[in-house]
């Protein structure tokens, strides 16, 4: 097994595309490192992407913020500007594991895992992010939810890595949540994982609206007819419960060892209310 | 000299007893310096990895190991056939260790390799072809015990293997006096016990036949001997020393990998050390019997209880040896009953050999009983802790397994409970509060210590029992009790088997109960020579000497006009008075009493998504006497703690397939540290009158009462009863929605 740590994207497309054999991207390893202790992957290659600069930035952008794909999640927390425009997404990352894998774990790492559980992407999804993919054949962006494409699958072709996520700029007086459902506080894995994204008019209004659920298919759920059924609302009880049972309705869920068919499909719906409350609440001013 | 005897430990002022000082081996485990079951290496040493099979029932037919074998740098391989031919009793630890042609449970042993390192011993595992014909199995307690059900293993004719019957009176006649009847099942789910150091050992056997071992256990005794029978050598020729241990709560009170690590060092001419992963853990240790028990109780109106029956089915594996006989024994402790049967089965099912847990069967058997009784309650309309008042054992009542109690605790933890402001507090809206009663018999055991008196005045004692939850500390304070000397001045160790005479395994909350009475006996034979040598000094008979604040007194004016002589002045004289001074004890401790408990917690129930979450609660439990009150308090709150998590998420969960699930901590889901309040103690002290400072047990007794105290807090939360543990949310909101 060789360890390379290139300093510029091109020399890890390069290695990464170069490799014959299983070549692995590491950005903070927290689910890497894992599968190598417990022999679940046998790379022939781990190409370390945190000694490229731009890997490890928050920087904004046209209004928006780009964060590379190595960068940990403690890092996001510290960065207030980022947390003040998207608190969903913060929280999200700020529910990644101990606060040891916090300061190593990437929302790019996340998305790259594919597990239909990750917190961090229905919150992603929720936000209209896009992924910046560079490879043998250049860079291209791709909506964050077309990224996944099965358990532990996505569409990243050979050779290709995350180089960064990109939260887009939005209208004033929109603000996102994320909620996810545990049997325990902390340490755990989302039996149900829900974000909600909102924009409200100076009135209180719904005007824009994207929810988005995990862990109820095997990827990441956008839920349209949730969003249709809240915008034009100010989250009265007929628009939640009309929230609620889209995104019921939107669950494909399987019974294992985390939790039963139905059991998804009902706390799906509880978790889209609460969430779409937070984020209205934080759109509106009155909270964080 | 003063006998403890003489004492009466009600009002008894002790000096050391009872204070809070700092641990011994506290500064090694917070900055790393302790060596636990994997921390040993030796020169040459080499990696063992065991090979697992993937089937709950199997029949092996085939072991091909050739190209393990023919490996550069693999040093040996061994299958059940590198192991002697057993005739006694060790058959069934040996088989659990390694299968013996058949496959009994998922993640049972096949064969083992060791390899000149941790990757190629690994390389090696996958080398080795196992060839399998596949067996019908089953894993569910009611579903194995059922006529017709797939046998365990083969040439059983039935899964049910014993059955056992406690009790007393005539249960059907007093169901007749009853006037309210209350008969409901419940379920439990099997648990592991989590310690957090996985098991680990390094062993060597020389071509001279002896062997040493090193390694995580709360029995190096009982390695010895196990290992001993199993490889046909004396005990003699295998030292065991016990490592620092992190976590054991009765798991690790048998062997799993050291008969394999002795095998191979065997075969190989070198140290062999195996570590188990955290999914060998799950799959191939034991954990907790699951079980299935129906209970029927019956009370007059004015709360009487006249009746109780309890039929319990426990599964424990592929072996038998459930140990639902303590479940039977346990189920009804707690009351004073005219009428009461437990009949315990013992089932057999395709999953790992049981292991002991914490007051190993008494919980479940709690959970049903008190939650039957919180059901009575209801019935009655009677106050559930007025309830328990009525109906509680007491000194004087004969107990439902047998043994009429001496002087109890229970009355008095209930007492505590109505007086604690828990109790009274008022109940936030949407929050449940529950209570639950519970027992452990302790135990006492053989026991072997020594005490040396170093010449500058200190103290060496050893112990034989390992050190689980801070006794050595417990230990140095009942030494320096007796001997009159400071805390700081004496040091226990946990000395190896070649060191001491036999200890039985730290289990049954026996530690401090009877390596506390062999250790204040040896210190008390150390004061006896201590005196000889005062008594030798004088001139005067020993019999005129008194030992008092860590000095040698002349026994009233009669003895003579003599100076105190100091522990340190005669420590410091020895060679010239007749050579070191030490004291020995060597015993089988009778007289441990039992400890009962009381458990009030509140809950709140998320109605929409049936999780819960603790919001407060109190352990009530007599301890005796509290030799360091910071661990006997710590002991309460790391049992209710593992209490709450089996009541709420904690389960093996296996497959249609048979095969475990959940094998690893992410999915096994023990409490973390933000899921719970601050758990609130109340240590009671009512002496033992079997042990010279008042010692009961207290280890196991607060894992007893949670499974029961959050259901019942459940209960009053969203008003569903829950009968089947673990009580997670799944299982919640779909009886609240079943109910709505």
């Amino acid at each position: 097994m060789r360890f390379e740590a290139p300093e510029t994207v091109e020399a890890a497309v390069s290695l990464m595309a170069g490799e014959p054999g299983n070549a692995q991207a590491l950005a903070g390893g927290t689910d890497l490192l894992v599968q190598l202790k417990t022999g679940r992957v046998s790379p022939d290659l781990i190409v370390d992407l945190k000694r490229i600069p731009s890997m490890v930035a928050i920087t904004q952008e046209d209004g928006g913020f780009r964060l590379g794909g190595a960068v940990p999640a403690a890092d996001m927390l510290e960065d207030d500007a980022l947390k003040a425009a998207w608190p969903g997404i913060c929280e999200a990352a700020h529910l990644v594991g101990s606060t040891q894998v916090m300061g190593r774990a990437s929302l790019a790492g996340n998305l790259c895992t594919s597990s239909p559980a990750a917190d961090t992407v229905p919150a992603m999804v929720a936000a209209s992010a896009t992924a910046r993919i560079v490879g043998p054949d250049g860079s291209r962006d791709l909506a964050v939810e077309d990224v996944p494409s099965g358990v532990q699958k996505n569409s990243l072709k050979k050779g290709e890595v995350v180089e960064s996520i990109y939260l887009p700029p939005r209208p004033a007086r929109s603000s996102d949540a994320y909620l996810r459902f545990i049997p325990r506080t902390e340490m755990d894995i989302a039996v149900v994982g829900c974000g909600v994204s909102i924009t409200l008019d100076e009135g209180g209004i719904v005007t824009d609206a994207k929810v988005a659920l995990g862990a109820v298919a095997i990827t990441v759920q956008v839920v349209e007819a949730g969003a249709k059924a809240i915008i034009g609302s100010k989250l009265e009880d007929a628009a939640l419960d009309a929230l609620a049972a889209a995104c019921s309705a939107a669950c494909k869920p399987i019974n294992d060892k985390r939790g039963t068919i139905e059991f998804r499909t009902d706390v799906a719906g509880v978790l889209a209310k609460r969430a779409a409350k937070i984020a209205y609440d934080r759109a509106a001013g009155v909270t964080a | 000299m003063p006998l403890d005897a003489q004492h009466d430990n009600h009002t008894r002022e002790f000096k050391v007893v009872g204070t809070r000082p700092v641990r011994p081996d506290g500064l090694d485990k917070v900055t790393g310096r302790a060596r636990y079951g994997a921390d040993m290496s030796l020169p040459g040493m080499i990696f063992g990895e065991i090979v697992r099979a993937n089937h709950a029932h199997a029949k092996i037919v085939k072991i091909d190991t050739s190209a393990a074998e023919a490996l550069s740098g693999v040093h040996a391989v061994v299958t059940r056939a590198d192991f002697p031919a057993q005739s006694d009793g060790m058959v069934d630890i040996l088989d659990h260790c390694m299968a013996d042609g058949e496959v009994l449970y998922d993640g049972h042993a096949v064969a083992a390799v060791a390899a000149s390192s941790k990757a190629l011993a690994r390389k090696a595992a996958a080398l080795i072809k196992v060839e399998y014909e596949v067996l019908p199995h089953v894993t569910d307690v009611d579903e194995a015990a059922k006529p017709g059900a797939p046998l365990v293993k083969q040439g059983i004719e039935s899964n049910i293997v014993a059955t056992h019957e406690f009790g007393h009176g005539d249960v059907e006649k007093g169901f007749t006096e009853a006037e309210v009847i209350v008969e409901r099942s419940y379920t439990t789910e099997a648990t592991h016990q989590g310690y957090i150091e996985p098991h680990a050992c390094v062993a060597t056997l020389g071509g001279d036949g002896v062997a040493d071992i090193w390694c995580c256990t709360q029995g190096h005794f009982m390695v010895r001997n196990t290992c001993a029978a199993i490889m046909g050598m004396n005990a003699s020729q295998i030292r065991v020393t016990a490592s620092e241990i992190g976590g054991g709560f009765g798991g690790k009170t048998t062997v799993y990998i050291e008969p394999t690590a002795l095998a191979l060092s065997k075969k190989a001419g070198r140290p062999v050390k195996i570590v188990m992963n955290r999914e060998d853990v799950f799959r191939a240790s034991g954990p907790t019997a699951s079980s299935s028990i129906d209970i029927k109780i019956g009370a007059k109106k004015d709360g009487t209880l006249v009746a109780g029956q309890a039929t319990l089915r426990y599964q424990g594996g592929a072996w038998g040896g459930s140990i639902v006989d303590f479940g039977a024994m346990a189920a009804f402790a707690c009351y004073d009953m005219p009428n009461v049967k437990a009949v315990g089965i013992d089932v057999l099912a395709n999953r790992p050999k049981l292991a002991a847990y914490r007051a190993p069967s008494a919980p479940m058997a709690a959970f049903a009983v008190e939650s039957a009784v919180n059901e009575m309650c209801d019935e009655l309309g009677m106050d559930p802790l007025d309830f328990r008042l009525k109906n509680c054992a007491r000194a004087g009542t004969k107990s439902s397994y047998g043994p009429t109690y001496g002087e109890i605790g229970l009355e008095a933890t209930l007492e505590a409970a109505k007086a604690h402001p828990h109790w009274s507090a008022p109940l936030p809206e949407g929050q449940g509060r529950g209570i639950a009663c519970g027992f452990w018999f302790n135990f006492g055991g053989q026991t072997s210590s020594s005490l040396n008196i170093n010449e500058d005045g200190t103290v060496g004692l050893s112990v034989g029992t390992p050190d689980i939850g801070g006794s050595r500390a417990a230990m140095c304070q009942m030494a320096a009790e007796a001997l009159g000397i400071p805390y700081e001045k004496v040091r226990a160790i946990v000395a190896d088997t070649a060191s001491l005479g036999y200890n039985d395994v730290t289990d049954g909350s026996r530690t401090t109960f009877a390596s506390g009475l062999a250790v204040i006996n040896s210190a008390n034979q150390a004061v006896e020579r201590l005196c000889e040598r005062a008594a030798q000094t004088w001139d005067i008979p020993a019999e005129a000497v008194e030992w008092k604040d860590g000095a040698a007194h002349p026994a009233g004016a009669n003895a003579g006009n003599f100076e105190p002589l100091s522990l340190d002045e005669l420590a410091a004289n020895s060679g010239s008075t007749g050579g070191p001074i030490s004291g020995h004890c060597e015993i089988n401790a009778d007289g441990a009493g039992v400890s009962f408990g009381t458990h009030i917690c509140d809950a709140e129930v998320d109605k929409e998504t049936g999780r819960t979450t603790i919001t407060r609660y109190t352990v009530i439990q007599d301890a005796g006497k509290a030799i360091h009150p910071d661990y006997v308090e710590g002991q309460f709150q790391g049992g209710a703690v593992q209490g709450i998590g089996w009541a709420l998420n904690e389960e093996y969960i296996y497959g249609e397939d048979g095969r475990l699930q959940n094998a690893g901590f992410l999915d096994y889901r023990i409490p973390v540290a933000s899921d719970l309040p601050m758990i609130d103690t109340q240590i009671l002290e009512i002496p033992n009158p079997g042990h010279p400072y008042g010692v009961r047990g207290v280890g196991e007794t607060p894992i007893v009462p949670p499974l029961a105290a959050v259901a019942h807090a459940i209960t009053g939360s969203c008003g569903q009863r829950m009968r089947a543990i673990p009580m997670s949310p799944p299982k919640v909101l779909a009886a609240i929605k079943a109910a709505s």
